[in-house]
């Protein structure tokens, strides 16, 4: 396949995985956006006036950050993993792999799609949050790229739960049960500074931590770990998903007979 | 010249051990209406997986004109366009959309994409229905939704696997109409199906698949010599109380106006109609008792199954 099929290929995936979410944005945009406003007004207004500052911030100011990269990553992990799993159920997915197009192809638009949802939910809570509180930006470089990196690795992560799912049940087991723990654990709504010295070292093996801390650094300049490795570590683990993902796709795990 | 599709000892063993094919090959010339027989579990869609992609040979070869499906996977699949059994596609998405993106991931230009996307939906009936979520077709629609997504990138070998099963006998003409013309037009095609009148009415070869080996592989004429009676259902005007006694012929009565005669091969239809109108019946209708190909079909498999279980009792 030439390279110009392959781009089509490429932007056929994206538009259709685009045209999903957004055909279906009650169950996509919405939600995340009453979640989210509902933890501004609660957090932010409630309870943070009573909380105080933390890391010379409001309350508000400093959870911000992390609220926006839980939406961003959970929506773009819930978007490949749904959306791969459902082609895999109805057998649509067969539609893709007898076609010419790809694996990394296929894995790049999916990927992708997840992006797109998570960056569309992204702004949608951003701009939810100006609402209750002014954002201020550190570095534009630093939380774009951040966010992008971020959601390729969820998307990606989605994409292979998707592929070892057998049920939908199996689809919904790693958000619940790993992700959200790990969210809530990651930084999100405290600093770790705040934890005594055991607790800030297992902190310190959450991936998620470094993800909202780079953001969180993006927007306000604060950050409790070194923003470098958090972009290194990123870059690591985007490298060895995709890999695992082009492995699955290559050897047709669960996909080809 | 190069074969539209080339099958060289081709054997698939799943997971659970089961031996699906044995060793097929198989040559289909371009241009040529293949029917692929076999009973269920004979190891048909086992091959159309394989030369698909959707299933993963233990050993051997395909090649669609000329191109090795490992080697060249990309021009190989170009060529190749499938209609599964099953429907496969997603039933949220609008009728166009499922359309427009299969030719996407083949990597046509949008524009030509569209104009291709409204040929074949045009062509199969379907472009009223444009702009309806695929769950809200009927069965006869889906499947020729499947046809039109199979062809909107026009492969030059079209493979259907059981692509009227379940589809009324109006829709069925219909299909087989629109399969001829393709097929005139160039486009070789491979069909599996359980209609044997299908194959022998659309088909001029043919390879009767049966537990992962292929029986026979010859042209549907060559197949039909083969077949050494016929037996024939005859309407009377008259009541009749017994079988007409005719000389030569094994005559057996169904009920008072009607009955049956087997006519071996190079047996004469005239001298039986001789007989009868000596004997004072008119025949208003006649017809055969069964399917001819279906006939063979069965007496192949059949014996394809003694012979195996010949060798295993050896």
């Amino acid at each position: 396949m030439e390279l110009n099929q392959q781009w089509i290929a490429f932007r056929t995936i994206l538009r259709k995985e685009i045209k999903r979410f957004t055909r279906i944005w009650i169950q996509t945009l919405l939600p995340p956006a009453i979640t989210m406003a509902l933890y501004f007004v609660i957090f932010g207004k409630l309870i943070g006036s009573r909380i105080g500052e933390m890391d010379g911030f409001t309350y508000i100011q400093f959870v911000a950050p992390g609220l926006i990269m839980m939406a961003v990553l959970t929506n773009s992990y819930s978007n490949v993993v749904s959306s791969f799993f459902s082609a895999k159920f109805q057998r649509s997915v067969e539609e893709i792999l007898v076609s010419p197009t790809p694996n990394y192809i296929i894995l790049a638009g999916y990927c992708m799609g997840g992006v797109a949802r998570g960056l569309a939910v992204g702004v949608l809570v951003t701009l939810l949050s100006l609402a209750f509180t002014d954002l201020h930006i550190h570095s534009w470089t630093i939380t774009i790229a951040i966010v992008i990196l971020t959601s390729m690795l969820f998307s990606l992560a989605g994409f292979i739960n998707a592929v070892y799912a057998n049920s939908f049940d199996d689809i919904s087991i790693i958000p619940t049960f790993v992700l959200t723990p790990l969210t809530y654990l990651g930084g999100v709504f405290y600093s770790i500074t705040l934890l005594p010295e055991f607790w800030q070292g297992v902190s310190q093996l959450n991936p998620i931590l470094y993800m909202v801390n780079a953001f969180r650094y993006g927007m306000l300049g604060i950050s409790d770990i070194n923003v470098g490795a958090a972009f290194a570590g990123l870059l690591v683990c985007l490298v060895i998903l995709f890999a695992a993902g082009l492995h699955l796709l290559r050897v047709g795990k669960r996909l080809r007979a | 010249m190069t074969a539209a599709l080339s099958i060289r000892n081709l054997r698939k063993t799943y997971d659970n051990k089961f031996e699906a094919l044995k060793g097929i090959s198989l040559d289909v010339a371009p241009g040529d209406f293949f029917a692929m027989l076999g009973p269920n579990g004979a190891g048909k869609s086992t091959t159309i997986g394989i030369i698909s992609s959707l299933v993963r040979k233990s050993s051997g070869q395909v090649e669609i004109f000329g191109k090795d499906i490992d080697a060249d996977f990309s021009a190989a699949k170009k060529f190749l366009g499938v209609v599964p059994q099953e429907f496969n596609f997603s039933m949220f998405e609008k009728v166009e959309d499922i359309v427009l993106q299969q030719a996407g991931y083949y990597g046509l230009p949008r524009s030509q994409a569209k104009a291709q996307t409204e040929k074949y939906l045009r062509q199969l009936s379907l472009w009223d229905k444009r702009h309806t979520a695929a769950r809200m077709l009927s069965g006869g629609m889906k499947r020729r939704l499947m046809i039109a997504r199979a062809l909107v990138h026009e492969p030059k070998l079209l493979i259907l696997d059981e692509p009227t099963a379940g589809v009324d006998i109006e829709l069925r003409r219909s299909m087989w109409d629109f399969l001829r013309e393709i097929n005139a037009a160039g486009t070789t095609i491979i069909l599996t199906t359980h209609y044997l009148e299908e194959a022998e009415s659309l088909c001029r070869n043919v390879a009767i698949i049966d537990h992962g080996t292929i029986v026979q592989n010859t042209s549907v004429r060559n197949l039909l010599q083969q077949l050494n009676k016929e037996i024939f259902i005859f309407d009377s005007r008259t009541a009749l109380e017994q079988a007409p006694a005719v000389k030569g012929y094994q005559v057996r009565l169904l009920d008072e106006h009607s009955f049956e005669v087997e006519i071996e091969k190079g047996q004469s239809l005239n001298q039986l109609f001789e007989q009868l109108t000596q004997l004072g019946i008119s025949i208003i209708s006649m017809r055969n008792k069964a399917n001819r190909l279906e006939e063979l079909f069965v007496s192949m498999v059949s014996n394809n199954k003694q012979a195996g279980e010949a060798k295993s009792g050896a």
